[in-house]
């Protein structure tokens, strides 16, 4: 996900500076792995208010590359918008000054919520390696926890894209009783060959960098810049259309003429690799693997011999699936067979292809159709909620 | 015509008037599927589930027999690939409902008569920018369904008022509703 892809936003729609909050959890939580997390600490952001009924939460999960960050600005810095402005906020699609909206930084993120760079407090060390593979019924646990430690029993919405959408999914199966609402935005069921492969061809590019010392890289004050840098690149490359990059960049230099060497001459290549270095200065390539491995391991049909249909049939949401047309990373195909199992079940689903030439990135991006959609949703939702109060 | 608490698929559902009424009128639940951006976005309004896609690609994401009653209203005249719907209706619905203009009303004969594409509340649109492009008569619909293994079960013929048509429908009749299934079962 390109966090640099929205357009700038309308000012006086935005909220204005947001803070992190920290909430430290001392009951253990046993992973999908195996293990067992005694303590771990989450970071989110609220936006809006709790109504008196805590009926109008709506929870918005992160992708791949994001953060609990999701709305507004730190200390009035324009650099540190939100990225996704654009859909939350005042008189936004998901309305600030009517939902409660609830951001989290996922457990083994590296935005503040314990992961491989926090202190094992059993060896007084980063974890780094030994830090466990989460996976998205991990994160779905910690957030439902996080939900009721903030007094919310059930979500009037969970809303997210890609690999956000992913969880907003996963929540209408394992939380079936408290999330009233899904929207699940350029998602997949699950990842096919193709897309685990790109993922496993950015791990290998950290994995495979000297400076990335088997994930204890803290410890020799080094972190495996090229690696990121590198896996970066090609999930940036995923995120675009070819009609997408051929628009912006085509096949243009930054000079005039060729030089016969291997300096960046197109202007794609500058691109990238700028982009891999901004998101190497920013990101744990730890946080980074293990991301990848939950969206790899993302298939909540496999618990039932790979049934989608008999997975959703525990759900009691309704939904609204999006998907855009350009988009190959996860193509509407993928949508489509989640909202096949969903008619299957009998169960409430819209579902809108969004004609857009921006590839997967389109989720985050500012386009009248797909938010004049998301706004008639949560009309609907703010509806239902008015209506329970 | 539509059963109390029924599942309905309605083809081409447009902002969503219909299942939104048959919603509130009989209990139905069921799915609008409709291709256009700004009716999908209507049908959002309506409060009805919608789904966006093209009826032409087929109903390939509808399992067999999966709604009560597969509707089509006014649409059967638009679509290219008639035969192919409606066998797809058949499949995915264990009835199916189509409402079609009636090319074969007086008016159009009328007109025809004098050298002219009839245009009337029914078929608003002149020929350079008609969306229809297999318009038909009750009598052409009846010889389908005698050569296509339709049976028919329910006809509602109307005039221009709405009140229904009992002598000669296929000269006074403007609207046809038809509900049929398929033959054998």
């Amino acid at each position: 996900m390109n966090v640099d892809a929205q357009q700038s936003p309308n000012a006086e729609l935005s909220l204005g500076d947001v803070s992190p909050q920290i909430l430290q959890f001392d009951t253990s939580i046993l992973l999908k792995c195996g293990m067992e997390l005694p303590e771990y600490s989450i970071t989110y952001e609220t936006y809006g208010e709790l109504n008196r009924e805590k009926t109008n939460a709506v929870l918005i999960c992160h992708a791949l590359n994001a953060s609990h960050h999701v709305a507004g600005t730190y200390d009035g810095d324009e650099k540190t918008r939100g990225w996704w402005d654009n859909m939350v906020g005042p008189g936004k699609p998901v309305d600030t000054n009517r939902f409660f909206v609830v951001s989290v930084n996922n457990l083994g993120g590296c935005h503040g919520s314990t992961g491989p760079a926090s202190i094992n407090p059993k060896t007084g060390q980063p974890w780094g390696s030994t830090f466990p593979v989460v996976t998205v019924e991990d994160w779905v646990e910690v957030q439902a926890r996080l939900a009721t430690r903030l007094g919310i029993e059930a979500f009037a919405a969970v809303m997210g894209g890609s690999l956000g959408g992913m969880q907003a999914l996963q929540w209408t199966i394992d939380q079936a009783d408290r999330v009233k609402h899904a929207i699940v935005v350029a998602a997949a069921p699950k990842l096919s060959a193709q897309n685990i492969a790109f993922n496993e061809v950015a791990r290998t590019a950290i994995t495979s960098d000297p400076d990335f010392y088997g994930g204890d890289y803290y410890a020799h004050n080094v972190v495996p810049r090229r690696g990121l840098k590198v896996a970066r690149m090609i999930g940036h490359i995923t995120y675009l259309s070819d009609d997408a990059m051929d628009a912006k960049f085509g096949r243009n230099l930054r000079e005039e003429v060729l030089k016969f060497n291997f300096d960046t001459e197109f202007q794609v290549e500058s691109y990238l690799r700028y982009q891999g270095d901004k998101f190497a200065d920013i990101f744990d390539a730890n946080t980074y693997l293990r991301i990848t491995k939950a969206l790899d391991y993302f298939d909540p049909a496999a618990a039932c011999d790979g049934d989608l249909i008999a997975t959703l049939a525990k759900s009691k949401s309704k939904y609204l699936v999006v998907s855009f047309t350009s988009d190959w990373r996860f193509s509407p195909e993928r949508s489509r067979e989640i909202v096949e199992a969903l008619v299957d079940n009998n169960l409430d689903v819209s579902y809108a292809e969004i004609e857009s030439p921006h590839g997967h990135d389109a989720f985050l991006m500012d386009d009248v159709v797909y938010h004049n959609l998301v706004r008639a949703y949560f009309d609907r939702i703010a509806a239902e909620v008015a209506y329970d109060d | 015509m539509i059963r109390e608490g029924a599942t309905v698929l309605d083809l081409g559902c447009g902002d969503g008037a219909l299942l939104a009424h048959l919603k509130q009128a009989c209990g139905v639940s069921g799915y609008g599927v409709e291709k256009d951006d700004q009716k999908v976005l209507s049908s959002v309004k309506n409060g009805i589930n919608v789904i966006q896609a093209d009826l032409e690609q087929g109903l390939s994401g509808f399992a067999d027999g999966a709604f009560d009653y597969v509707v089509l209203s006014l649409t059967l005249q638009t679509v290219h690939e008639t035969e192919t719907i409606i066998q797809e209706m058949l499949r995915v619905g264990k009835e199916v409902i189509v409402t079609f203009p009636n090319f074969g009303f007086w008016r159009h004969r009328v007109q025809i008569f004098f050298g002219k594409t009839p245009v009337s509340k029914e078929l608003p649109y002149q020929w350079y920018n008609t969306p229809n492009v297999h318009v038909l008569t009750i009598s052409d619909f009846e010889i389908f369904c005698d050569t296509h293994a339709v049976r028919i079960l329910e006809k509602i013929i109307l005039n221009e008022q709405g009140t229904r048509v009992n002598v000669r429908p296929n000269l006074f009749g403007a609207l046809a509703i038809y509900r049929f299934n398929r033959r054998g079962l």
